[in-house]
């Protein structure tokens, strides 16, 4: 292998770190290899926070923040950012609301100036929160013909069920959101978008002093009223049982499958080996393990893999596969099959070897652009991982065991215990 | 514009190499374009350059089965294949001292790939899977109405997937045929992007690809779309949730005089187009004309077009999707109107400049990736030449008000265009 230094060209000697008067944390990282600049950042503002009624406020606050400031109508936002090919975007998450975008350099001023009158200006026009209200209810509406979707949405409200802010669908229901007024969204932005514990990572074509200096002005006077209330929600459990949801769709050709249980969260001890066991059952090669059994060797889908959502909070490890209706069952019992081998099994020498080779030796290819090097970045911060983490990362990931994979895959998935969601042209017998 | 950096050469078997150095990160990224896409597909056979795309990851004597896929990934790198209506790309992205692997596959796969009679079974059902989920989406079934509508002759009017009855007729020898007529250093471009000392690799490629026999000239496609000269349209109707519509208008091929004219009108009508590939795309498509005729008068949630260059005559699209309580008619309607005012005035010098300064971004947001760089490179290439990369801005600027108005009036005819509803029966949504 390639010296790992020589290529983590990101550490401590290169993040540079301020701090708004305001308190918020701002990362950045100079990178001159294209005349382009990239902002990421996120608030404490989630789904976590919508109350059960009102499902979706979250989502719609975000969606609703960029229709218009005080003084700039969504028209003219729109057409400042895109004349100069520039984007500005919030998205609201589960925990966090997302902000940030991308332009040329030279309009980097620009970028910034529109993305703190966003954040701190909403005006929350009548008339541009019924044109977004319209877009989610017919996205909403299309979900109801998306067996992939449905799938997942499914997934996720059998596994957590609808008392835990996890098992709800983020952008809300069909119910949830006609019942959203103007109030409920301004008071949401009251409550949440706060500059406490907010961060910004700049990476790009720019200076540090001088992105520092606009970030200071456009943003550290933000002093909203009150504090930010914490966000303390249950920790997911593991199922004791088994839970199973079919919605049969006769009109469509595939039936997908999603199926899987409570993982691990990010700051887990287990957390790695739990990464290069998924690596390993659903990703490495085309696919990992599931790739070669369900797809390769039976045939039976043109996409079977696995995904380990740990964050902040304990998120779903799940596998996903679309099959033809007739194979659905031999699919599942294929899918638990692998489960099973993870926990009953320790991986191979040559699986773990691979792990390890892949996940230290395509570090590179993940930081080589701005976007890529702007999230590595955001995660670092949230999760604390360090300055050091990329330099740390290859000893990271040559210390994970057979053992702990094992270990984690006892721990955390289960070929009895799960949720299973079904959606295509399929009935249960 | 950046001057041309991009060292260019020919092996004696015909094989096209363009390498380009680029030293802002320790990656390569290495790709092999092939001439051949569903635009090479005979009645009864489409599908097929996909299905053998599908069969250059079953391995060679040399790379068995899997091991390509693991060797690379192994290697710290990423890869992946696909196939369009006129070539079918491969490529490796690694890092920098692992450029070898990538070379060794691509010229081992060249003419070595086994295609085992039980693998192409199971591949068969995996592609029937695949065009499975696709046919789970309204879209992708008003799309491959729509195009197999606007073309009677051509072969673009089959989706790269294949109709399904091919899918479970092609046979092993007719893959094997297909992989022999148009696999080789004859009809392939081998593009490099990144790392590299360009003398060291040349060497390289020489000694890997050299040795590999030309064959012969793959037979020529011959068929040509005639004029349309009437409207031709296709509803849909079908169980569903939402309303959808499509629309598509004969363009010429990417050679043609008016190919950057017709860029400019999609910029000004839908935004200029990201030109990266897989995420991390910078839209710009919300103060353009269609999304203020459709989105933000709320008769569509979703809308745009698309222009896309092709070897032949392809198409210029549009779609939208209708937004709750709005109807089919009105969107169409709308999205008339925009194209006959593009036609009947003159686009402002704003609106030009914004488009190029727009297509200025997108092109500085593609320079941060190498494989977004070797992407352009090849697929240009495959197209019409690599060396539009190094004019595409100037020749963006040339463009006028007069140009865009013509290529509007020329080929956004009514006589000329196609048109899909779909028409969705929710009473047939079945729910268990």
């Amino acid at each position: 292998m390639a010296d790992q230094t020589s290529v983590a060209p990101i550490g401590p000697h290169t993040i540079q770190h301020f701090t708004l008067s305001n308190g918020i944390k701002l990362m950045l990282q100079e990178n001159h290899i294209s005349p382009s600049v990239v902002v990421r950042g996120h608030l404490w503002a989630g789904a976590v926070n919508d109350q059960l009624e009102k499902g979706g406020v979250g989502h719609f606050t975000a969606s609703a923040v960029k229709r218009g400031t005080t003084t700039l109508s969504f028209q003219q936002i729109n057409e400042l950012t895109e004349s100069v090919g520039a984007n500005v975007f919030v998205s609201g998450g589960r925990h966090l609301t997302s902000f940030g975008g991308k332009s040329l350099a030279e309009d980097f001023g620009l970028l910034v100036n529109v993305l703190s009158d966003v954040l701190l200006n909403p005006a929350f026009p009548h008339k541009e929160i019924e044109k977004v209200r319209g877009q989610i209810l017919t996205g909403l509406r299309e979900l109801e013909n998306d067996t992939r979707g449905l799938a997942s949405r499914e997934f996720r409200q059998l596994l957590y069920t609808l008392e835990h802010p996890y098992g709800r669908p983020g952008s809300g229901t069909l119910e949830s959101v006609p019942g959203i007024q103007r109030d409920d969204i301004e008071t949401f932005y009251q409550a949440h978008y706060h500059p406490k514990d907010a961060t910004i990572v700049v990476v790009g074509d720019v200076q540090a002093k001088r992105v520092y200096d606009m970030l200071e002005n456009a943003l550290g006077n933000w002093q909203p009223a009150g504090s930010a209330p914490a966000s303390i929600i249950p920790e997911a459990q593991s199922l004791t049982e088994q839970r199973r949801y079919v919605r049969t769709m006769t009109n469509k050709t595939q039936a997908d499958i999603v199926l899987g249980t409570v993982g691990p969260d990010r700051a887990a001890e287990e957390y790695y080996a739990a990464r290069m066991g998924d690596m390993i059952l659903g990703h490495l090669g085309l696919m990992g393990r599931l790739g070669e059994t369900v797809r390769d060797q039976q045939g039976l889908a043109y996409y079977a893999y696995s995904g380990l959502e740990a964050g902040l909070g304990r998120g779903p490890w799940s596998v996903r596969a679309g099959v033809n209706p007739a194979n659905v069952e031999q699919a599942i019992e294929s899918i638990l099959a692998e489960i099973a081998r993870l926990r009953d099994e320790p991986v191979t020498d040559q699986e773990l070897e691979d792990g390890k080779d892949y996940l230290t030796g395509s570090l590179p290819l993940r930081l080589e652009t701005n976007e890529g090097i702007a999230g590595t970045l955001l995660d670092m911060h949230l999760y604390q991982l360090g300055d050091d983490y990329i330099i740390r990362y290859p000893d990271l990931m040559r210390a994970i065991t057979k053992e702990q994979i094992q270990a984690a895959a006892q721990k955390y998935l289960d070929p009895e215990n799960y949720a299973l969601a079904i959606v295509g042209p399929y009935r249960d017998e | 514009m950046p001057n041309n950096d991009t060292a260019e050469f020919q092996l004696n078997n015909g094989l096209k190499v363009l390498l380009k150095p680029v030293r802002s990160a320790p990656i390569v990224s290495n790709w092999i374009w092939y001439r051949v896409g569903s635009r090479n597909e005979l009645p009864g056979k489409t599908g097929i350059s996909h299905w053998v795309e599908h069969m250059m990851f079953k391995g060679t004597p040399t790379f068995p089965k899997g091991s390509i896929m693991r060797l690379v990934n192994k290697n710290g790198g990423l890869l992946n294949g696909f196939t369009s209506y006129d070539y079918t790309a491969y490529f490796e992205t690694l890092p920098a001292d692992r450029l070898d692997l990538g070379l060794r596959i691509e010229a081992d796969r060249m003419g070595n790939s086994v295609f085992d009679p039980d693998e192409v079974e199971s591949e068969r059902s995996v592609i029937i899977s695949e065009r499975e989920g696709s046919e789970n989406s309204p879209n992708f079934l008003l799309r491959e109405e729509l195009m197999s509508l606007a073309f009677r002759a051509h072969p673009y009017g089959h989706q790269v997937i294949g109709w399904k009855e091919d899918l479970r007729r092609i046979t092993h020898d007719d893959l094997w045929d297909h992989y022999k007529t148009y696999y080789g250093p004859h009809n392939a471009v081998l593009v490099i992007v990144g790392d590299i000392d360009p003398a060291a690799t040349r060497a390289r490629i020489q000694e890997l690809f050299a040795p590999i026999p030309a064959g012969p000239a793959p037979p020529p496609v011959t068929a040509t779309e005639p004029a349309q000269t009437g409207e031709r349209r296709v509803v849909l109707r079908q169980p569903g949730t939402a309303q959808y519509f499509q629309a598509a208008f004969h363009v010429p091929h990417a050679r043609h005089a008016d190919h950057f004219s017709l860029m400019v009108l999609n910029a000004v009508l839908a935004g200029a187009s990201p030109m990266t590939f897989g995420g991390g795309s910078t839209p710009t498509h919300r103060s353009a004309r269609l999304y203020k005729a459709l989105v933000e008068s709320e008769l569509a949630t979703r809308c745009g077009c698309s222009y896309s260059p092709n070897i032949d005559a392809g198409l210029f699209n549009f779609y939208a999707t209708v937004r709750e309580g709005r109807s089919l008619e009105e969107v169409e309607r709308a999205m008339w109107d925009e194209i006959l005012r593009i036609q009947d005035e003159l686009v402002s010098e704003e609106e030009l400049g914004k488009a190029q300064k727009q297509a200025k971004a997108q092109f500085a947001y593609a320079l941060e990736s190498v494989t977004n760089q070797a992407l352009w490179l090849g697929s240009m290439e495959m197209v019409d030449s690599y060396a539009r990369f190094y004019t595409f801005l100037d020749d963006l600027t040339s463009v006028s008000a007069a140009d865009v108005q013509r290529v509007a009036q020329t080929y956004l005819a009514e006589t000329n265009r196609n048109v899909g509803w779909f028409v969705p029966r929710t009473e047939e949504v079945a729910h268990g």
